[in-house]
């Protein structure tokens, strides 16, 4: 049986096209692609037929699919994501045991799947702290990736090893991306949607630039879209002129708080960090963080939860420095000591040989 | 951000060690040598004298601006810039608030940015001074340029980190901070010392003057 394109499905479901076009041109400013692109993004999405998704879940919260699933629904976003073909994924598929793993491995046989991770991988002590079925998560993902045509690492665990990976990293969590690198698993095209969740229509987005080009977008330095993760917090922050002004809140309930001033000196991490945020927001574009008057925690970035207090400005140190102040001035004075006495010594024992002079030696 | 990461954290953990247990280093070796008592009698007041004369050559010298004023001007407006902008930029002032547990308030942005330019300005101007004029160059040591790249590039990066369109900024900001890291290293080992022996020096050179009576 040949499977229904997009727009048959579409419309089966209900959705007119003018909804459709709307999404598409939605999508193409997200991409930062010329409205022109929306008819070819709706040709392109609208032939396609349900691509084959694997969604593998691993050390992670479900937050990612949360995201997704519950912020707005229903939403031409979530059909679009029903519609493709989702053969696995712990949170919504509906088999359970080995009808589930069979799912998986009779989606894997078609090949040219996409792979969808959220979740890091523990490599620590042979992978036992986290095992589906049975098997290690990267003994599944291993098995996974080897014919996907491209893997997205959704979240920032996936991307970037994210909260399981935090200082002291107990389990040895990993990147996709690291596992990749070290060669625990084939290194296909990837594309990093870091967030801790990330965006809803992020992922969407993503998922409609592959489907439509059937090329992995322009990704930056950490792997991820430059068209979402381009601009950081602090580029595109409504608090930006405050900023730029010198106007700062000192605490959460004072007056430049009330007043909506910028946060820095509360912690936030907008200034280093890359997301959409700003433009694309939460909870059907009502707002975002900063917005509800909490700083940005820099959760789309590598080791975020290592970088210090959420509530440290970013010019102060991660660490405990006038604890360390103490001990190192207290190394300070046992090493002057040494090193004092000894040029003490020095100079007594270059007092000690000089030779006398007498009248003799003034004679000659 | 890893990068950044590190800067933030054990970077600046390993700078601060160096830096204070150096600095304490230094100034105990020196105190420790000791010195031969002197057993004449004071003609005059040999602290007075002393403390007079760390304030008196803080002021330019007598005949220096007919001299030398490009190493008077530049000299002076790097000295103040530079400290104006390390102890009142306010992010600056919350770095020093998490560590010494108080802060103060800071100037304006657009005048921190004013200090900067003069201050790089400065610097730029006195490199080229010690390299263009023969007797200055002849004089200078490779440890002269060293401590002069330390020190401007602390500024020149924080410059381009505060401007944030012009470079990506977590970049930026980390290296500010390790530039800042290498100074804290390089600075108790070097003449940059001079910060804060001057003033032991000074005083020390003022009261062996003025306890032998020598008008200062």
């Amino acid at each position: 049986m040949t499977r229904p394109t997009l727009a048959q499905q579409l419309a089966r479901q209900g959705i007119s096209r003018r909804a459709f076009l709307k999404f598409c041109a939605a999508t193409a400013s997200m991409m930062a692609l010329p409205p022109t692109m929306a008819p070819a993004i709706a040709e392109a999405l609208g032939k396609r037929t349900r691509p084959s998704i694997i969604w593998l879940s691993f050390q992670e919260c479900t937050g990612c699919t949360e995201s997704l699933t519950r912020s707005h629904s229903p939403t031409v976003e979530n059909l679009i994501f029903d519609l493709i073909s989702l053969d696995y994924h712990h949170t919504l598929q509906a088999a359970a045991g080995e009808a589930a793993e069979l799912a998986r491995e009779q989606a894997m046989e078609e090949g040219g799947y996409l792979v969808l991770v959220d979740g890091s991988i523990p490599v620590a002590d042979g992978g036992v702290y986290s095992t589906i079925a049975g098997m290690t998560n990267l003994d599944m993902l291993a098995h996974t990736v080897k014919d996907a045509a491209a893997v997205v690492a959704i979240g920032t665990c996936a991307a970037f090893g994210g909260i399981p990976k935090a200082d002291p990293n107990p389990t040895g969590a990993k990147s996709v991306a690291a596992l990749m690198a070290d060669g625990s698993i084939a290194s296909k095209p990837l594309i990093n949607v870091s967030g801790c969740p990330p965006i809803p229509v992020v992922i969407t987005g993503v998922l409609a630039h592959y489907l439509t080009f059937g090329t992995v977008p322009e990704l930056d330095d950490l792997g991820r879209p430059r068209a979402y993760f381009g601009d950081s917090i602090h580029d595109r922050c409504y608090r930006r002129p405050f900023y730029d002004a010198g106007k700062f809140a000192k605490t959460f309930d004072d007056e430049g708080a009330r007043k909506g001033w910028c946060l820095y000196e509360l912690g936030c991490k907008g200034p280093t960090t890359h997301n959409a945020c700003a433009t694309a927001k939460w909870n059907m574009g009502t707002s975002f963080p900063i917005e509800s008057g909490h700083g940005c925690i820099g959760c789309s970035e590598p080791d975020f939860w290592d970088a210090g207090s959420f509530y440290k400005p970013l010019s102060a140190a991660t660490g405990d420095l006038s604890g360390l102040a103490g001990g190192a001035i207290a190394a300070g004075a046992v090493a002057g000591a040494a090193a004092g006495l000894y040029a003490r010594s020095q100079k007594h024992k270059a007092a000690a040989s000089r030779e006398k002079m007498t009248v003799d030696d003034l004679k000659d | 951000m890893e990068f950044l990461n590190w800067v933030r954290g054990p970077g600046l953990e390993y700078a601060t060690v160096i830096f204070l247990v150096g600095i304490l280093m230094r100034f105990l070796e020196m105190w420790l040598i000791g010195r031969k008592p002197d057993l004449s009698r004071p003609r005059a007041s040999a602290s007075r004298a002393g403390w007079r004369a760390v304030w008196r050559r803080s002021l330019p010298s007598e005949g220096l601006m007919k001299n030398s004023p490009l190493v008077m001007i530049a000299g002076y407006v790097f000295h103040i810039g530079f400290l104006l902008v390390l102890l009142f930029y306010v992010p600056h002032i919350h770095f020093f608030k998490d560590v010494l547990g108080f802060g103060w308030s800071g100037l304006p942005t657009p005048v921190i940015n004013f200090l900067s330019i003069l201050t790089i300005a400065a610097l730029v101007a006195l490199l080229i001074h010690r390299l263009i004029d023969p007797v200055r160059r002849f004089l200078s040591t490779s440890q002269d340029y060293i401590v002069w790249a330390v020190t401007t590039l602390p500024v020149v990066t924080g410059y381009m980190a505060m401007h944030m369109d012009v470079m990506p900024y977590t970049t930026m900001l980390a290296l500010h901070i390790l530039s800042v890291e290498i100074l804290m290293v390089v600075f108790p080992f070097t003449k940059l010392m001079h910060a804060f022996t001057f003033a032991v020096s000074r005083y020390y050179n003022g009261a062996a003057m003025g306890r032998k009576g020598v008008q200062l």
